[in-house]
């Protein structure tokens, strides 16, 4: 059966049981490496994923609920060569260990920022509240996001969801 | 560099020069010298001792190739576990080479292409591999400038060698690869090379950003998780309920109609789903799960008086340490200390890929740290020779020491030889990561103590009851599936082993000055839960019983913790990692108000390696039985620093890492089963909890050895905490973790 999903501005035909949780669509049949599987039951947030603004658990959502929404991925925001804000705050800050965490810390920050673009610390420990880290990497995570405030708002433009990845 | 006239090797021959001669000879005659002449019939001695792990891979192109392009590769044998080992190696290869690190293409552990050096850990990678390509990257450089000497008709001191070039004052300039020809970098390195002096680096001992970072957080392809081959297919193994469960009944047919599936494999009690898309992979599993039928035995101890199970499992006794005589004379302080089975915990479960080919070969892709030895086990468990079977490491999520990433393989590798030809990727469930990883083992340390009338620690009994921390491979029988399978491979039995660098021993024996001592090592070689190495080994809970004792000594010899440390303290370093950390927590004014209090740990790392200080602050709510730390202001001394960015992230993580340990962690299981199977029955340290800030301060060691950094933090930090409750409190929690419930217990709010 085959379903269309929106993802990082680009439609896409996805032909899996509409019960997949939307996190193997996005590893298996997209080939996108940002959203990491770390528990399949909620508990974590490495799998996290913005969909129409509101951070998502993508481990926990079945595509056939997300039929015309707008999902976007870490892959959205930035490449290599030209990061986004909260990518390049993560690089300035070398705000990553083994990293493996990382993509679904700075998705639940990138629905924050777009909702609040200069959070207070309390701001960001609870948008992070499901987020898991093991390499203790929490300080620079949360020095990471605060740079990634103040890069936007020196920019002006709010985090934009328009695939800058193309 | 020495001339060894007389000497003359085919190597020698092949470098041609005359002016570096670099063989084995010349190690014979290092070692040998003043000796007169050996009879013949004396075997010939050793060759000399070489520079880290270069003593292991003699030969400079084992570490170093440059090609007539000018390409440059260097090779290391450890593996980047999220440690940031690559950029720091990177940084020595390229500060000894003259060259900028873009210039490189750095290879790390491949069974195929680069040297063998072990495992990764135990904080050694700076000192084992930093230091052999630091030490072959200078040969190198004296190689070429030699060559280039040589062509120029110059003496090489009236050379330079920059940015992948030599060049003469003259004007004059050749590449390096145009010259290195033939075998010139095919010879034995030398016991001395020509090191930089730490006033002229460029590239070592600045932060240089890590070079995997931009990859990982752009979605870029960054761990064997991400890794796609042609015609992959997907593989999710059913492993038994409990340890020692059998399969007694299946039927396959279920999950064998679902759509995808590709087959169900079934060997022993191992077994597997492989389909071709992911989830459909994991829909098998638990459709597979629910067919199988266990028998389950009750092997595990009781969780509730673990102390006494420790001792029951007791059947060897080793010294760690012993000076002087014993008493019991003076001020006695006794204390038993406990410390339970902790997890890993990798965020991302463990995974591998694995391929059998036509060929007849075997190629796997995991996250091991010691892609060597794990080769060595997996061709074991399949009766194959070593060398068809091909390792290459790929990162995983951090691993913290021996977690699942050597299993995966081993099940991606058993899986692959029954669905031939096609490449498979495994991943474990996260219960399985939960269940299966070999835990951080359960210690109980008991300490009598006693003071002078001069306030100063008089005499020390230590005993200790732990397993081994190492059943890494090793044997097949390290691997689950190779214990699994019907054909089963045992694990090794464990040993007690007493060496310097310690296992469940390690820091055991205090630094400080005690006059009359004994250490003992209680072993229990039976493993009724599955054990091995995470982080720090047993110096998490040796440092956490030494330095919450020397605490109550300070207390009672009625001394400042600091003050009284120090006094116990010669060693200068370790002096000025407690000097600093005291002075930049500001130890001296801290007024601490109510409910909250400071607490301070020391250690050197395994006693030889890195010095590590911390102060904390903490804050405790009696009533919830609450406790986070405000702040924590480390100081190390890791020997000559490569990134001292890096060195700050691995303390940062080791202290925040520690501080989740101590205060959160523990497996729970009954008397057949794991219990503590996800996050919300394991906790971890959440965001709402960290500290406000974490300081790491670094003090300076230029032109001294590296020293590792790793794991340095652990035991201080651990100790840090449980000083800072006790400061706020009054009372000492001896039992690891420092939960909410133990916290209100000691404070009578229970």
């Amino acid at each position: 059966m085959s379903i269309s999903l929106t993802v990082n501005g680009s439609p896409h035909q996805v032909d899996a049981d509409p019960s997949t949780p939307l996190l193997y669509v996005l590893r298996d049949d997209l080939a996108l490496n940002g959203a990491k599987y770390g528990c399949g039951l909620g508990q974590c947030g490495s799998c996290t994923v913005v969909v129409d603004g509101e951070a998502v658990l993508s481990c926990m959502v079945p595509i056939m609920l997300l039929e015309g929404r707008e999902i976007t991925t870490i892959e959205g925001l930035g490449t290599i060569d030209e990061p986004g804000p909260l990518q390049q705050a993560f690089i300035e800050l070398q705000a990553a260990q083994c990293g493996y965490c990382i993509p679904g810390m700075m998705m639940s920050a990138h629905a924050l920022l777009r909702r609040n673009a200069q959070p207070s610390d309390e701001d960001i420990r609870e948008a992070l509240a499901t987020n898991l880290c093991r390499c203790g990497t929490h300080m620079r995570i949360l020095a990471a996001i605060r740079r990634a405030g103040e890069l936007m708002k020196a920019a002006s433009l709010p985090e934009s969801d328009e695939g800058r990845a193309g | 560099m020495s001339i060894l006239q007389g000497q003359i090797t085919r190597r020698s021959v092949i470098v041609g020069t005359g002016c570096l001669v670099v063989s084995f000879s010349l190690g014979r005659a290092f070692a040998q010298a003043p000796a007169a002449p050996a009879p013949p019939t004396t075997p010939p001695a050793p060759p000399a001792s070489l520079p880290g792990s270069l003593d292991d891979d003699r030969f400079l192109d084992s570490w170093i190739r440059i090609d007539p392009d000018n390409s440059i590769t260097v090779f290391t044998g450890k593996a980047e576990l999220g440690q940031g080992i690559r950029t720091a190696l990177l940084q020595v290869a390229a500060e000894e080479l003259e060259v900028d690190p873009v210039d490189i293409e750095f290879i790390t552990a491949d069974t195929g292409r680069t040297p063998n050096e072990g495992f990764t850990a135990g904080s050694q990678s700076m000192q084992n591999s930093g230091t052999a390509i630091r030490n072959a990257a200078a040969q190198v450089r004296a190689l070429l400038l030699a060559e280039a000497a040589k062509r120029f008709g110059i003496a090489p001191t009236e050379l330079k060698a920059e940015n992948k070039s030599v060049l003469a004052k003259d004007g004059r300039s050749v590449t390096y690869g145009e010259l290195v020809s033939g075998e010139m970098l095919h010879v034995e390195a030398q016991p001395q090379s020509a090191l930089k002096q730490p006033g002229t680096f460029r590239v070592m001992g600045k932060p240089l950003p890590r070079v995997d970072i931009p990859a990982k957080v752009t979605g870029q392809p960054a761990y064997v998780h991400d890794l796609r081959l042609d015609g992959m297919l997907h593989a999710r193994v059913v492993r038994p309920p409990s340890s020692a469960a059998t399969l007694t009944e299946i039927d396959q047919g279920a999950a064998e109609a679902m759509p995808g599936v590709v087959s169900v494999v079934r060997d022993g009690n191992f077994l597997a789903v492989v389909a071709e898309k992911e989830f459909q992979a994991v829909n098998a599993m638990r459709t597979l799960a629910e067919a199988a039928r266990w028998e389950e035995r009750e092997t595990l101890p009781d969780q509730t008086d673990l102390p006494a199970e420790l001792q029951r499992l007791e059947r060897e006794v080793g010294t760690v340490a012993e000076a002087g005589v014993l008493s019991s004379d003076g001020k006695v302080f006794e204390a038993t200390y406990t410390r339970p089975y902790q997890i890993h915990g990798s965020i991302g479960p463990s995974c591998a890929v694995a391929q059998m080919k036509a060929d007849g070969t075997l190629d796997v892709w995991s996250h091991t740290q010691g892609v060597f030895p794990d080769r060595a086990a997996i061709a074991e468990m399949l009766a194959m020779p070593e060398e068809k079977v091909h390792v290459i490491h790929m990162e995983g999520s951090g691993c913290y020491g021996h977690n699942g990433a050597d299993d995966a393989a081993a099940d991606a590798a058993l899986i692959a030889t029954k669905v031939s030809g096609k490449p498979v990727r495994v991943q474990w469930m996260r219960e399985q990561e939960h269940s299966w990883e070999p835990y951080g083992p359960a210690m109980l340390m008991k300490v009598s103590a006693t003071l002078d009338d001069q306030g100063r620690i008089a005499s020390w009994a230590y005993d200790l009851w732990s397993n081994t921390h190492s059943t890494r491979p090793g044997g097949a029988g390290a691997l689950l599936a190779a214990r699994h399978k019907a054909q089963a491979f045992q694990p090794e039995p464990a040993e007690l082993r007493i060496s310097p660098s310690g296992n469940g021993d390690r820091n055991a024996n205090p630094l400080y000055t005690i006059p009359n001592k004994r250490v003992l090592w209680h072993f229990l070689p039976d493993m009724p839960l599955r054990v091995s190495a995470l982080r720090a080994l047993g110096g998490y809970a040796n440092v956490f019983a030494i330095e919450s004792t020397i605490d109550e000594l300070a207390l009672m010899a009625g001394s400042d913790p600091v003050e009284f440390r120090l006094r116990h303290m010669e060693d200068p370093r370790a002096r000025a990692v407690i000097e600093l950390a005291a002075e930049r927590f500001g130890w001296d004014k801290a007024q601490m108000p109510r409910n909250r209090g400071r607490g301070f740990g020391f250690a050197r790392y395994k006693n030889l390696a890195a010095y590590l200080a911390v102060a904390m602050e903490a804050e405790v709510e009696p009533e919830t039985g609450r406790v986070r730390v405000i702040r924590a202001v480390s100081a190390i001394d890791s020997g000559e620093i490569v990134n001292p960015d890096g060195i700050r992230n691995q303390t940062e993580g080791g202290i925040l890492q520690s501080i989740s340990w101590t205060l959160y962690e523990a497996v729970a299981f009954d008397r057949t089963r794991i219990t503590s199977t996800d996050w919300s029955s394991y906790p971890i340290l959440r965001f709402a909890s960290v500290p406000d800030s974490v300081e790491v301060h670094i003090v300076e060691r230029p032109g001294e050895p590296f020293l590792g950094t790793g794991e340095a933090a652990q035991g201080p930090a651990a100790a840090a905490v449980a000083n800072a409750i006790r400061n706020a409190t009054g009372k000492r929690l001896y039992d690891l973790p420092f939960t909410r419930e133990r916290l209100r217990n000691a404070v009578g709010r229970a």
